[in-house]
């Protein structure tokens, strides 16, 4: 009796999400490509493109780079300014609240091109930010000279209002009672933070990490419009390579088994949550 | 209970009916013979195309009552045009039924079954016989000798420089450099004696793509005794080469001498395609390798008007790298016509593009584009010499001139060219990117299909 009300939903998504998953595991397989011979007829190639794939330094490098801005922007970048954020502003004036919230979400509300633009604009070598810095003679391209910390900074901003709702949402359903009990046998802010308020907002953080990181792992146009992986490939995140050999270098087939790689490493970080989450205190 | 079924079963087909419906919709856009896909770029840099494809709309349309051509500009920057287009020939529903193609990339293209074979068509087109210059007519021939496009203007690369700048460095304004050197020396000269100008410009980086391996590395390989990306008797392409090598050195050489652009300037998406027929104009760098028609960003309407620039700026031949014969190397390329190989109505999209390239239409183009024309009648018009008075200049230059390798791999090559330059304009070794180049070159052609050289 389920069947038949869920049935559209069914063909929808195996539509839209299971063939378009499945195409992607069989065209890893293929030396399928955007033009030449191989785009009329791709052949079987087997396992080549994984062998290449993990045998080429440009894919461990750019796993690497994913797994670098992966912790930085996402673990520790909005994950730890956002619960910060959430934190201070617990009991905290209306009109402080408002401003603070309304600065950091507008980042979030951006589009993610529009968002991008506007940290190029801030960050290139005649931004906003090499004006200031120029006053004091200390200006300098940031997107070529350290070209990883911009994207970081970039993906920190936008995307740490996020996790500040998440935890100003958890934050208001930690029982008062319980904080001020700690309160009354003299624990500190800092203690009770980490030994009441943590363990119980726990699921939450490991829910939000979860959603985080695999956003993170799929973060193109932010990069792109940035720097586009470069110079030099410093910025090279799995995405963009994937985007570089299949739809730069028309290469479909290895591009897809670079895609596969990306959603294996998704899962290695949900694995890591879910198991954490599962390890009672 | 049966009556919850029949209502949940409606419910799928209301769902599903119109998912159908996209795809017969989608069909009829190049199946149905009454209208035509026109597919070609438009951006800010490039506003020409679009002008020129409405006017031709026009006329087709008046002159074919009946049919539409539907005009489907691509908006992105040159290099993201390539895999754009070929995204929507991958399907017959969103494949054009005329399409704006770069020369270089017929041949895959055609070996991917997008393009149509038109040689019956041009036969039945007298302009096709008696107008166009038959060494333009390779542009559009593919490796199994079937014409796939027809081209609209052919180019020639050599170098722009600034008079103005050359006189105050006391370099000669009727400047021949002879040797790679005498091009090095010249940036040297004006790096001494002007430290706020970039001393010369070349395509490089990543973001520059196949204007860094065509109009750097392969300006410069064709220049060394190596001469060639692709050796036609032998039938084999020539990787790993010392002429690569050297291409490559030249270029760590300007980097590391700081004589052209910064590496970051290099990697900024935007810098080239916007900056750069600025700073050239307000006399920020002294000369450039690039192609005749950069005129075009500076005429009115361009990105960078400049009513001096014919004045102010110098043209000259890019020499081999030792002075030995010819002298000299240039390299032409050009845009084409093509018709979609899905395309539902064969006639009505041949004849668009004759109305396109016919002699009157061809000519505008060229004008607008600065182009060199590749059909005889347009070549005498008047308006060519007219709008750009260095245009008998880059025609000069096709008698010399080389091509591509016409080949389905070509473009495979040309982006391991621009990893390896890219890496050089970064810092890399030279002969370690020259090596990795051979390596990928093999890989993606075939390793019996490569020679040393």
């Amino acid at each position: 009796m389920w069947l038949p009300p869920l049935a559209p939903s069914i063909v929808l998504l195996g539509l839209f999400v299971a063939g378009p998953i499945l195409w992607c595991f069989y065209a890893a397989f293929t030396n399928s490509a955007l033009s030449g011979i191989a785009a009329r007829r791709p052949r079987f190639v087997g396992l080549d493109n994984f062998t290449t794939a993990f045998t080429s330094p440009d894919v461990a490098a750019s796993l690497w780079l994913t797994v670098v801005f992966v912790l930085l922007s996402a673990v520790v970048g909005q994950n730890g300014l956002g619960i910060l954020l959430a934190v201070f502003m617990q009991h905290k004036g209306k009109v402080l609240r408002g401003i603070v919230g309304t600065v950091v979400v507008a980042a979030w509300v951006l589009p993610e091109v529009v968002a991008a633009f506007a940290i190029y604009a801030f960050l290139n070598a005649q931004g906003t930010l090499n004006e200031v810095l120029g006053w004091f003679g200390m200006s300098q391209n940031w997107l070529y000279t350290a070209p990883m910390l911009a994207v970081v900074l970039a993906n920190i901003w936008r995307g740490t209002a996020f996790s500040m709702l998440v935890y100003q949402a958890a934050l208001s359903e930690v029982p008062s009672d319980l904080v001020e009990a700690a309160q009354v046998d003299g624990a500190g802010p800092v203690r009770r933070f980490w030994h009441v308020v943590l363990p119980v907002i726990r699921r939450t953080v490991v829910t939000n990490l979860m959603l985080i990181t695999l956003q993170t792992l799929g973060v193109f146009g932010l990069i792109y419009v940035l720097t586009a992986g470069g110079p030099d490939n410093k910025t090279q995140t799995l995405p963009l390579l994937m985007y570089e050999q299949a739809f730069k270098f028309g290469q479909i087939g290895y591009g897809t088994a670079i895609a596969l790689v990306l959603l294996v490493l998704g899962a290695v970080f949900s694995v890591v949550y879910i198991r954490s989450l599962k390890a009672e205190v | 209970m049966r009556a919850r079924t029949i209502a949940a079963g409606l419910a799928v087909a209301a769902l599903t009916l119109p998912l159908a419906a996209c795809g017969g919709g989608g069909d009829s856009s190049s199946g149905d013979a009454k209208t035509i896909k026109i597919v070609y770029r438009n951006y800010s840099d490039f506003p020409q195309m679009d002008t020129f494809m409405k006017e031709v709309k026009k006329q087709f349309e008046a002159a074919n009552p009946g049919i539409t051509a539907q005009l489907t500009p691509v908006s992105s920057l040159d290099s993201d045009y390539l895999a754009k287009v070929q995204l929507m020939q991958r399907s017959p529903s969103t494949a054009p039924d005329v399409l704006f193609e770069d020369s270089f990339n017929v041949n895959a293209d055609a070996a991917a079954g997008y393009l149509l074979p038109i040689d019956d068509y041009l036969a039945k087109w007298p302009d096709w016989n008696s107008q166009f210059i038959p060494t333009t007519k390779q542009a559009g021939k593919a490796v199994d000798g079937k014409t796939y496009a027809v081209p609209m203007g052919t180019d020639s690369r050599g170098l722009w420089f600034n008079k103005d700048i050359f006189a105050k460095a006391g370099l000669p304004t009727d400047w021949q450099p002879k040797t790679w050197n005498d091009v090095l020396d010249a940036a040297r000269k004006i790096k001494q004696t002007q430290p706020d100008v970039e001393p010369m410009y070349l395509p490089l980086g990543k973001p520059a793509a196949e204007a860094m391996s065509m109009q750097t590395l392969e300006m410069l390989l064709y220049g060394t005794p190596t001469k060639n990306l692709y050796d036609e008797q032998a039938g084999k392409w020539v990787a790993p080469s010392k002429g690569f090598q050297d291409a490559l050195g030249y270029v760590q050489t300007v980097m590391k001498e700081n004589l052209a652009q910064t590496a970051a300037q290099a990697e900024d998406t935007q810098w080239a395609q916007t900056q750069m027929p600025l700073l050239m104009s307000q006399g920020k760098i002294g000369f450039m390798m690039d192609g005749g028609w950069y005129a075009r960003y500076w005429q009115d309407g361009g990105v960078a008007p400049w009513p001096n620039w014919s004045k102010t700026l110098g043209t000259t031949k890019f020499p081999t790298q030792n002075g030995q014969a010819p002298g000299n190397v240039t390299l032409s390329g050009g845009w084409t016509l093509a018709v979609g190989a899905s395309t539902g109505n064969p006639e009505a999209s041949m004849k668009f593009i004759e109305t396109a390239l016919n002699k009157e239409n061809s000519a505008s183009i060229d004008v607008a584009c600065s182009w060199l024309p590749v059909r005889e009648d347009v070549k005498a018009d008047p308006r060519l010499a007219a709008t750009d008075p260095t245009e008998p200049f880059w025609s000069s230059l096709v008698s010399f001139t080389r091509y591509r390798p016409t080949l389905a791999e070509y473009p495979q090559v040309s982006n391991a060219m621009d990893v390896a330059g890219d890496s050089v304009v970064n810092g890399g070794d030279p002969a370690q990117a020259a090596q990795q180049w051979a390596k990928d070159v093999a890989k993606a052609v075939g390793s019996d299909k490569v020679k040393t050289g």
